[in-house]
């Protein structure tokens, strides 16, 4: 579970580093990613975790449309910039609930007898289930590759070297905005994975994405604002303090175990545990 | 002092007593229920934003956590009322001052923190306020608490029959921090938090006891919130945790102001009247089909408005005031 947060959390990171911007509608990416999944299975039989590619496809043109209709203008406010960011996408939010509940009804959803769905596999005399087991591998996959990707291709470095300083990237010829929008698809993507991923073993339904979409912020935040890795290992360590919370805990109290220690985390480092920002 | 600013406050003041006048004499005119309850829950959120503008909009301290604080004023008037039969006048204050003794403990580590981290850091206290609420036995847990009816009275601050009671209260209220705010905005604290706002180690330089400053805004705003949520309380004559905690408190205490003009004197009271009626209207006229089409038209003017008036309705006003505003 935690690798699975982590990837939901760095999609999140991706677009916080790469621009300052918190994308308050990342559960409802969450979200509309689940229902895409869920309806490649429904539609043409294929199963959330061979259509997590397609998933994660449409999520990233979903994502950079988002970047160039609404995220691009919030940037150019001139004034109380972070209240624009944050209502703008807040408000995205509300219409994505909202379009959710007109086309697919706010009924509960899932993906019968997926491949992964309530199997069990037995390693070493420990049963472990095999959707989330599988979703850790994919996790740690695609943050493989997410960090070759940062580290290794001219995109990449484009990327970085946006975040640094726009103006200067505009001096060599990079089309900020061209960045910035693949770098919200590139975000938009990771989230979808998490989604597809998820589709097996979760309820779909509209308001799915704002049980996620906290804990992916505290996630973020954890780790700290601007580090990629950061919000990798957040993920890890929020996994961790969940399963340790459901053993002390009450079961409805285990997202307390994680906001503590979010709490005690920034109170001994501001700044989260890797952050630059 | 400059005059143009003496002449602008003069004038706020004028503005907002003929508008209490003349929002007192509405009931006269107006005598459907629905409409009224509109009005009531207007008022309410212009007071509990003014509130919240003091620490987020003038200080500057962002903070989507307040339904934390408005939860604790309506619990603490509800358990003091049910429990031991304290009047909810005197709970109302009980609430009003434990939230802000909460709200100054909380600002303690708090307030170290910056930015994007303030925030989160105030959506997870409330959150976990919210949680311990859903699991706490003696004070109702999930059933919540239902406030048992004693009959129409002043006293007990309960009315069956009629609104117009609540009415009025939620219009002093919404006077009341209008006028606080009013008031803070020409003393001292007033220009340390937008110091502190601004430019917190400048201030600090100056001579700005920043974290002292930070700690009063919180304290003022947690306190008038509370009122807030304990009126709240009385108004609905049931809580649970998830209807005076939620998360969505936190931010329809905040989209008025942002939608009026964060940190202004106006704001608040401009964004809830246009916000709060538009949201019921949507509610009860597209929403009972039960497909989101309230969430879609209400979602899109939110997107709409805060990309094009990012300092709110309030600079569509007259330049001149803007002048005397930003001064």
């Amino acid at each position: 579970m935690g690798l699975l947060y982590g990837l939901i959390a760095v999609g999140l990171a991706l677009i916080f580093g790469l621009m300052d911007v918190v994308n308050f509608a990342h559960g409802e990416f969450l979200m509309i990613a689940m229902y895409v999944s869920f309806f490649l299975f429904t539609f043409f039989a294929i199963d959330p975790l061979l259509s997590a590619p397609l998933v994660a496809a449409a999520l990233f043109v979903f994502g950079a449309v988002v970047y160039l209709l609404i995220v691009r203008f919030a940037m150019r406010a001139k004034a109380n910039a972070g209240m624009v960011q944050i209502f703008s996408t807040f408000g995205l939010a509300i219409v994505m609930r909202g379009l959710a509940q007109f086309f697919f009804t706010p009924d509960y959803r899932s993906v019968p007898q997926s491949w992964l769905g309530g199997k069990t596999i037995s390693i070493a005399g420990v049963f472990l289930p095999e959707p989330q087991l599988m979703g850790a591998l994919v996790s740690i996959l695609a943050f493989a590759g997410l960090y070759f990707f940062i580290h290794r291709t001219d995109f990449g470095r484009a990327l970085e070297a946006t975040r640094e300083d726009p103006g200067a990237v505009a001096l060599v010829g990079i089309d900020k905005n061209r960045v910035f929008a693949l770098g919200w698809g590139l975000g938009a993507a990771l989230v979808g994975l998490a989604g597809a991923i998820m589709a097996s073993f979760f309820y779909i339904y509209p308001d799915v994405g704002a049980s996620f979409a906290l804990i992916a912020y505290v996630t973020v935040a954890l780790g700290g604002f601007g580090s990629v890795f950061g919000a990798f290992a957040g993920g890890i360590i929020v996994g961790l303090v969940e399963a340790t919370t459901a053993l002390v805990l009450p079961p409805s109290l285990k997202s307390v175990g994680i906001y503590a220690v979010y709490l005690l985390v920034v109170f001994i480092r501001p700044r989260g545990l890797f952050g630059s920002m | 002092m400059d005059k143009d600013f003496a002449t602008r406050r003069r004038r706020d003041l004028i503005i907002a007593a003929v508008l209490t006048a003349l929002a007192a004499l509405a009931p006269l005119f107006i005598k459907d229920v629905y409409v009224q309850n509109i009005l009531i829950l207007t008022l309410m959120y212009a007071a509990l934003s003014q509130s919240w503008n003091i620490l987020s909009g003038y200080c500057g301290q962002i903070s989507l956590g307040h339904a934390l604080y408005f939860g604790i004023g309506a619990y603490t008037t509800e358990l003091l009322f049910t429990k031991f039969g304290v009047l909810p006048w005197f709970g109302m204050l009980a609430g009003g001052a434990v939230a802000a003794a909460i709200a100054m403990g909380l600002g303690y580590p708090f307030f170290r923190l910056r930015g994007h981290y303030f925030v989160i850091a105030t959506i997870v206290i409330a959150e976990i306020g919210l949680l311990l609420f859903q699991n706490w036995e003696w004070a109702g847990a999930a059933m919540g608490i239902t406030i048992p009816v004693r009959g129409d009275s002043w006293l007990k601050f309960q009315f069956m029959r009629s609104k117009l009671p609540y009415f009025y209260f939620a219009l002093v209220l919404c006077s009341l921090a209008w006028f606080v705010t009013w008031w803070l905005e020409d003393s001292k604290w007033g220009f340390w938090w937008r110091a502190v706002k601004d430019n917190p180690e400048a201030a600090e330089s100056l001579g700005v006891v920043v974290f002292n400053s930070k700690m009063g805004a919180a304290a003022v705003s947690a306190f008038l919130v509370a009122i807030g949520g304990a009126f709240y309380a009385q108004f609905l004559a049931y809580i649970d945790p998830e209807s005076v905690m939620g998360f969505q408190f936190s931010l329809l205490m905040a989209l008025p102001a942002v939608l009026g003009g964060i940190g202004t004197l106006w704001g608040p009271v401009l964004g809830a009247a246009i916000l709060i009626p538009m949201t019921e209207l949507t509610r009860s006229y597209i929403g009972g089909s039960g497909r989101g089409v309230d969430l879609i038209v209400y979602g899109t003017l939110i997107v709409l408005i805060s990309l094009a008036l990012p300092q709110g309705l309030v600079s569509l006003f007259s330049r001149a005031k803007r002048k005397g505003a930003t001064r």
